[in-house]
Order: C-alpha cells, then structure tokens, then sequence
C-alpha cells in the first residue's frame, strides 16, 4: 500500500519525487515528517478534487451555455434566474472544506512546532555565505565546543534543539524530510527541533535566498543511533592527529589564516573548522563527495568549481596540492 | 440599438468592409457640435501634442505599449534563465547573471508591467464607462505615465553597467545591506522604486478622486462597472500600502549611504523590519494587480455570455472585501522567521478566510456561463481560463495559507507555481483577453478570431506545461532562487519539460503581438458597438473622438445598452438629450455617491510640464546614485521651478456659466 503510494508519487513527480533527496512527500525520517508529509499529500489531493469539479463545472456550464444560445439564436439578452444559487451553493460547500482544512492545519501546527520531550541535545547552527557551521557545546562546561560544518550528526530517537542563527545575511535551515523549515537570522537566535527516528543521512538546504551561491549551499545530517552517536562525539572532541607533513606545513603558510585544525596552529575564522575534516560525507557544503578526487579539484579550480564561492583560489603547483590533499585526507 | 452581431462574418476575420457593428453610435454627436468640441478638446499639433497630451485615451494607450514592451523584456529574462535551468549542472549563466535576471524579472513584471498593465485599461475605460470626458486630473494622469516610463528606464540604465538589482523583487536585508552588496545594484534598487512609487500614487489619487467625481449623472455607486470598484479598491489600497515600501527603500538607502543603522544588526536595527514593511506593502499590491483584473473579467465575460453578471452586488463587496482582508495576511510571507507560532497563527487563519470572497467571483462567472448564452469568441475562452487558472492558484494558495505546510512549501518552487498561476493565470490572461474585447474600441477594428484561437491555444497549453510541473519541483525540495541544481538532485527531466512549456507560452504571446499588429493595419472596421456590450464605452464611437461624449448621457441602470431587452426597470438611460457643455474645455462633476451633477468643471489642456517634471526628476535621482550633488541640485531645483508653474494660479475663471442642454 505504501509502495503503491510511493510509485503513484514517483509517477506524479516525473520521476522527481520519492527518490528526490530534498522531496518531502515521501521518504520521512520523523514523526514531524510523517505529520508533515500527510498534510502535504491531503491539501494536495483536496486542491486536485477541486480543480476537478471546477474543471467540470466549467465545462458542464460552457455546453449548457452552448445549448441555450443555439435554441434562442440571435443576439438575445436576457437575464436566466437562478444563477445566485451557485454563489450560494458553491461558497457554502466551500466553507467546510476550508474550516476542516485550518483545524487539520492548527493540529498539525501544534504537533509540528514543539519538540515532546525536553531536548536530549542543543546544537548551535550558525549560517555563513555559503556554508554552515556546527557546534556542540557540552553542556557540563561550556568552554567545551566540538565545531565541525556542513554536516550534522545527531542522535535518533531524541529531540534534538536546534539553536539557529546568521554570521552574515539571512539564511534558512531546511531538511525536509525531517521538520519544517527555519529562518536563520543575524542578530536574533531561532529556535527548531529534530528528531530522527531513523539513522541514516538526510540531506539539508539553505532554503533563503542569500546571494551568489544559495544554490550551493547544502549540507547532511546525519543520524546515528545512540552508541555510534557517543563514538562519534569522542572522535570529535579529540584534537587532530598531529603529522609533519609538508602538506601540513603547506596548510600552515596558505590556509591556516581561515581555517582551524584544532590542536595545530591553524586558527582561522573566516572558513571552516577542518579538524576532523575527512570524516565529513561532502565538501564545498554539499556540492561534492569528499573523495580525494574531489578534494584535488576544489583546491585546483576553486572559483569554476563554485563561483562566488568565498574560498580564494589558492595558488599551488601540482605536487604541493597533493600533499595539501593527503594532509586533508589525514584528518580523520 | 445595435442586434445586428455577425458572428460568422466576425469568425471568418477580415474580408468584408462592412462594420460589424453598421449603426451610429448610441451617443448622438452632430457635427456643428463635434467641431466646436474638437477645437477644445484636441491637441496642439506637433511636439507639444505628443509630449503634453492629457487625454485618458492616450495616456491609456501608451501605459498598455509601455507595460507590453515591459513584458516582453521581463519574459525574454524568464527565458534566459529557463535555458539556464533546463539541465543541471548548467553554465550559460554565471550566479550574479542569474541573480541580476531573476531579481529584475520580478521587478518588472510586478512594477513595470502588472499594475501599469491595469492602470492602461482603467485609464482609458473609466472615463468611457463612468460616461466622463475625462479623469479628475489630466496633468497628474500624464504625469503619472511619464513617471512610470522614467523609473522603468531608471532601473534599466543599470543593466549595461552590470549594475542591476541582485537582491530579488524582495531585496531581503542584510543580503542588500551595503556590507553584503557594496555595488550600486541595490542603489538603484532603492531609489528606482521610490521614484516608481511617486507616479503610483499620484496615479492612485487620480482614480480614487475621479471615482468620487468624474461620472455621467445617474451613475450612482450601484451601477458602476465592476472593474471601476477593482480599481478604486486598488487605488485606495496603494495610497496605504505604497509609502511602506517607499519609506522601506529610503531608510535602506539611507543605511547604505548615510551610516544609518534601521536594519542594520550591530547599531540595533532589525533585520526583519525590513520584511514586515516589505510585505505589509506586498501582499496588498498583489491583489492591487489581481482585483482590477477580476474586475474586466466580471465586466467582460457576461458580454460574451449575453446576460449580466450573476451576483453583481457579492463580486463588488468580494472586491473591496478581498483587498481589506489582504491588509491582514502579510505575515503569510513570513512564516518561517521565527516569528511566534501563535502570531503566525492568526495569519494562517486570516489566509485562509481570503479564499472566501474568491470562491464569490468564481461561482458567480461560472453561474454566469451557465445561465448565459456564450459565443465562443477568444475573449470568451481566456475569460474562461481566467477562472480555472484563478482556481489552481487559489488552491495551491490556501495550501501556502496552512502554517504548517508553508513551513516546506515556502521558497520552493511550490511558491513560484503558485504566484505564476495568480499573476499569469488572473492577470496576464485577463488583461489579453481584455485587449481582445476592448482593441475594437481603442483602435475601431477588430482582431482575428482564427489567429486568436492559436494564440489562447498556444498560451494555455504552453503556461500549463511550464508552471503546473513546478508543482511538484517545489513538492520534490527544489528551492527558489537557484541559479542551478545538481543532477542528483532529480530535478532534471521536470526542469527542461518546464522550460519548453515556458518557450510554447512566449510563442503564444508572440503571435499574440502580431494578431494586435494586424488588427490595427488591416483588422476588420469594429463599428460602435461590436461585441453587443451593454456599458457607456460602447454608446461612442470606435475609437471614440477626442471628448468622449458630445452629450453627456444620464445613466438609469446598470446595463444602459441593455435596458430594453433586461426590462429591469421601465426608466431608460438618455443619451439623445443631456448636458452639452461645449464652452470651452469643460465637463460634469457628480456627487460623490448618488451622481447627481454638481459643477462644471473646467479642464486643463496640453500641457508639457508633466514631461518635464518627470525628465527633472532622473538627473535628481541619478545624482542621488551616484552621489552627485550637483546634478542632484539641479534636478531638484528643476523640479521646483516647474511644480512652481504647475502651481501657478490660472487667469480668472467664470464662476457663473448657463447650462446648455441638448435635445
């Protein structure tokens, strides 16, 4: 049944919906998502139904019409009687139809818009042109920040509080098959929630516009049940693997003055927090894997890759790009 | 009376050099008359007639060329970007390419096209409607058209020097704050739609006071054409909601230019105030570009039915009810800010109510068909279509109206459906099939039916196929506003069947233009009255002289050309006798609400300084751009000396004059 439902779905979207990684209709990796998702598929089918009649009415009265003017040919003018009933008739049928739809959509709201259980986890998301930053602060000692970017790692089956603001325009927080969308503004600190009921990955968007490259401006949350969850955090919480690497010496001189690797002297703050870099999903916020492929061709054409993108070309020859690549792909 | 509609003759297009509709105008106009009144009312020959025309006609006709031309560059945008979207991953635009396109697509279509579109008709049909000679204020009329031209041409300028608005139709703060956005892009942004904003308003005023005024006696507010209430409802509503948005691009302007800190984070602005006065000034002008739509469909489409509009009263109180509604939604726009949800809530409500004065319109068109008697003319079917394509945007509106599911649907392509089927769907297909039935009138000859039908064909299938797919982009996860998409992302076959849609719709407008080409070169002679209609503007002439009416008519019900086949009512509607006023440059000012005549007005005549006040206001704001104060200073001072002259007392007029009365 599900399935019948998934392929209609597929069939409706032209391909584009149930394999869709941002679709919302299919897919729901929540009980905010389930909520959301049957509301998206009612209001939909109730907006086809009443296309449909209107559709036939409108045809049902074009051939009424059609007829009438071919008994009483001529250019005859006349007031018929009888059309105020459809006014009445059809606002009247209409009425109930809206009202169920705003109750649905109240108790939907209610259900959507508070998280049902206190937070098991706050995460700080701070948006940046165009590229997302994370932080855990441990709630114990606040000096303690694990910041990584571009992928968010939860725990399932907990509500996570998501702490949502801007270091530069206005962006949006959006995983679609997990909750609603949320503003993420300079100056003010939005508040949504999370919960995955499923591990797995979900993929997230900036859903506002906020210039040059929002297109590009993706990133992955990752759900992990609870015991890789804590694995994971002590992996993050632990500092970089130190090397003395030319590629790390190489990073020092050329990328260290935006990045941070935390536990070397690399500090920066303007792009980032690369610490545990390699065992992110993607890079360049979403747009590719993290495959050393991949790695080599941001570092090697930068601007061609995501133009606009705030990351300067850095130039390296060939063999200093490699090592700068091995030394990313060290960062585990 | 005119019954002598030949429908096949009119189906068959041109050919015959009989008028479809052969008898004279209701309205009489006896030639000693019609000479006396073209002496006062024509224009001067030459330059000082082109430039300082005041005539409603004119200034109508040339909003409608203006807002067209505007079109026609808004779309040839749309499909630029529509080659850039049709497969992932493209690269025949670069982001600020795609970003500087979009943002002005919006801008034009909603500034420069949408509303000027609706001031065009209303300008040129009120008066012919209302059975005036002209609007309450010619001058301000032609002023606020040069206006429109200037701040169009303003905003355009910019597009040579890569300077275009970037920062979407919205222009959301901080992304246009000067820190995020240091060129002068949003500059022009600011202040093109300022100086807009001035000729709105003035255009605004102008309908509201000849509303009020401007009518034949007897055309008391119950008889009034129901495009008149959509314009008067958007007029008031624009003289509310218009200063927000032009007090929102001055104080942006000002944190951009002069340090000031109104939506600035770190000196204590709000970055949001921004987008409640943004909206508090959109949501309202979006049905500003609906309502007078609605209004010619209500007008219009019961001609082609052969019966009055069914539930005149309910569609009138739906329009002024939809518009006060609409000051109570803004924050629909604004769900996802974080705003609290109980506030928003009252928001989605009131969203949701506004289907309801809609739902009015559509049944009562819809009962008007089946209780009429329809001709199957192009005017007809893209009336017709107005309500279906009215029908998806108001569903897939009341789905944006639920709080919940605008969380996911808002800045998606959800959204851009939606807002193509409202604007395309209630305003574009209107206003073409309002050209349709009113071109007769403007220019005395018909357009082709055959060639009309390819172009409605061509518009709804190809409009259909571009939008209705975006359905489900937006349902699928693409956001707005993306100059691309990865090919993973399953976008990719919707994508190009949408730009193929949008290639087959600006192929029906284009045939569109040429049917208007040739219906003015070689369209059959219209005659008065061609589509049997039962209003004033069908009681003149096609097109009709300069004064609209030699004499003026005294109105007795809603339907003047009607009354003997409605039998409604055993008053008739007088045009053979009536008020001359033939004194010089003159016409008839009512009672506001019941039409009772009240004064003669006496009317001023070609003038240039309308053109000249606009021309005075681009090196004022262009030295404001550019920081000049120089040319700043003498644009203002230009400015002031002509208002000067503008304001400058006239010689003594009579005070005491007789009535001539004909008939």
């Amino acid at each position: 049944m599900r399935r019948a439902r998934l392929c209609l779905a597929g069939a409706l979207a032209l391909g584009g919906c149930s394999g869709t990684p941002l679709g919302y209709m299919s897919g729901s990796g929540s009980e905010s998502g389930d909520i959301l998702q049957r509301i998206a598929w009612g209001f939909s089918a109730i907006a086809v139904v009443v296309t449909l009649i209107i559709l036939l009415l409108i045809g049902a009265a074009i051939g009424v019409s059609i007829r009438r003017a071919r008994r009483e040919p001529g250019a005859a003018v006349a007031r018929e009687t009888g059309g105020l009933s459809f006014i009445y008739w059809g606002v009247g049928l209409s009425m109930p139809v809206l009202i169920a739809m705003a109750v649905w959509n109240f108790i939907a709201t209610r259900a959507v818009a508070e998280a049902p259980a206190a937070p098991g986890l706050t995460v700080e998301v701070t948006g940046h042109r165009w590229w997302w930053e994370i932080r855990y602060r441990d709630p114990g000692q606040p000096d303690h920040v694990i910041t990584t970017a571009n992928q968010l790692v939860i725990p399932t089956g907990v509500p996570v509080r998501i702490d949502l603001t801007s270091g530069d325009v206005i962006h949006d927080f959006w995983v679609p098959k997990l909750g609603p969308k949320m503003d993420m503004i300079p100056g003010r600190t939005n508040v949504t929630w999370l919960e995955a009921r499923d591990a797995g990955s979900y993929r997230g968007q900036c859903a506002e516009y906020c210039g040059l490259e929002h297109a590009r401006m993706a990133f992955e949350v990752t759900a992990l049940a609870s015991p890789a969850f804590a694995r994971w955090m002590a992996a993050e919480r632990a500092p970089a693997t130190l090397s003395d690497t030319r590629g790390q010496q190489l990073f020092m001189a050329r990328c260290a003055a935006c990045h941070t690797v935390r536990g070397t002297g690399a500090a920066g703050i303007y792009g980032p927090d690369l610490t545990h870099f390699a065992s992110r999903p993607t890079i360049a916020a979403g747009l590719l894997p993290n495959s050393v492929a991949a790695r080599e061709r941001w570092l090697a054409e930068t601007q061609a890759v995501k133009p606009g993108a705030l990351m300067p070309q850095v130039e390296l020859g060939d063999a200093d790009r490699h090592a700068v690549v091995r030394y990313l792909g060290s960062l585990q | 009376m005119s019954t002598s509609f030949d429908e096949a003759a009119l189906a068959s297009g041109d050919g015959s050099s009989r008028p479809v509709d052969p008898s004279p105008p209701l309205s009489p106009n006896p030639p000693d008359i019609a000479q006396r009144l073209e002496v006062a009312w024509g224009e001067s020959p030459g330059l000082k007639g082109w430039f300082g025309s005041v005539d409603h006609k004119v200034i109508g006709i040339r909003y409608l060329f203006t807002a067209f031309l505007f079109l026609v560059v808004g779309g040839c945008e749309a499909l630029v970007m529509r080659i850039q979207l049709a497969r992932p991953d493209a690269t025949v635009l670069t982001p600020e390419q795609y970003n500087q396109l979009f943002s002005m697509h919006g801008v034009t279509m909603i500034f420069l096209y949408a509303l000027p579109i609706l001031s065009g008709f209303s300008n040129f049909l009120w008066p012919l409607m209302l059975g005036s000679r002209d609007m309450a204020f010619p001058r301000l009329n032609a002023l606020s058209y040069w206006l429109f031209l200037a701040a169009g041409i303003f905003l355009y300028l910019s597009f040579p020097f890569g300077a275009a608005p970037d920062g979407g139709w919205f222009a959301y703060v901080p992304n246009t704050a000067s820190e995020f956005s240091p060129g002068l892009n949003i500059d022009v942004y600011c202040l093109g739609l300022i100086f807009l904003g001035i000729s709105t308003t003035v255009g605004s005023a102008n309908f509201v006071v000849t509303l009020l005024r401007m009518r034949a006696p007897g055309m008391s507010i119950n008889r009034l054409p129901i495009i008149v209430w959509g314009t008067l409802t958007a007029s008031v509503a624009n003289l509310f909601a218009v200063p927000a948005v032009s007090l929102a691009c001055l104080f942006l302007w000002f944190d951009r230019n002069l340090g000031t800190h109104f939506f600035e984070v770190s000196g204590g602005g709000q970055p949001l105030l921004w987008q409640h006065l943004f909206w508090i000034f959109g949501h309202p002008w979006v049905y500003a570009i609906v309502l007078p739509a609605m209004g010619m469909v209500s007008d219009a489409l019961p001609v082609h039915c052969r019966r009055p509009l069914v539930g005149y009263t309910l569609v009138a109180m739906a329009t002024v009810a939809t518009m006060v509604v609409g000051f109570g939604v803004w924050l629909h726009h604004m769900f996802a800010t974080g705003v609290p949800t109980l506030a928003l809530s009252f928001f989605s409500a009131a969203s949701f109510v506004i289907a309801i004065p809609s739902a009015v319109s559509v049944f009562a068109w819809i009962a008007t068909i089946w209780t009429g008697r329809a001709r199957i003319t192009v005017p007809f079917l893209f009336f017709t279509s107005v309500i279906l394509l009215f029908v998806i945007g108001g569903v897939s509106g009341v789905m944006t109206a639920s709080l919940v599911l605008d969380w996911q649907l808002t800045d998606t392509y959800f959204i851009v459906a939606h807002l193509h089927y409202v604007l395309i769907g209630i305003n574009l297909f209107a206003v073409v099939g309002a050209v349709y039935h009113w071109f007769p009138k403007m220019s005395g000859r018909m357009m082709d039916e055959r060639l009309g039908r390819w172009v409605f064909g061509l518009m709804f299938i190809g409009f259909n196929l571009a939008f209705l797919p975006m359905h489900w982009l937006g349902l699928a996860g693409m956001p707005r506003r993306v100059w691309t998409y990865g090919a993973d992302m399953g976008f990719s076959t919707t994508n190009m069947i949408v730009t193929i849609g949008a290639f087959l719709f600006a192929f029906g407008l284009l045939l569109f233009f040429i049917n208007i080409w040739r219906g003015a070169r070689a369209g059959r002679v219209a005659g008065p009255n061609p589509w049997d209609g039962p209003t004033l503007e069908w009681a003149i002439a096609s097109p009709p002289p300069v004064y609209n009416f030699a004499v003026i008519p005294l109105v007795a019900s809603r339907h003047p050309l009607w009354e003997d086949r409605l039998g409604d009512t055993d008053e008739r509607s007088l045009f053979a006798e009536g008020f001359l006023l033939d004194q010089g440059k003159e016409t008839l000012a009512v009672t506001p609400l019941d039409g009772e005549p009240d004064v003669i007005l006496k009317m001023p005549g070609d003038s240039w300084l309308p053109f000249a006040l606009s021309i005075s206001l681009m090196p004022l704001f262009v030295g404001l751009l550019m920081h000049s104060v120089a040319l700043a200073a003498i644009g203002a001072l230009a400015a002031l000396i002509i208002l000067i002259l503008w304001f400058a007392p006239h010689p003594a007029t009579v005070q005491d004059e007789a009535v001539r009365v004909y008939g």
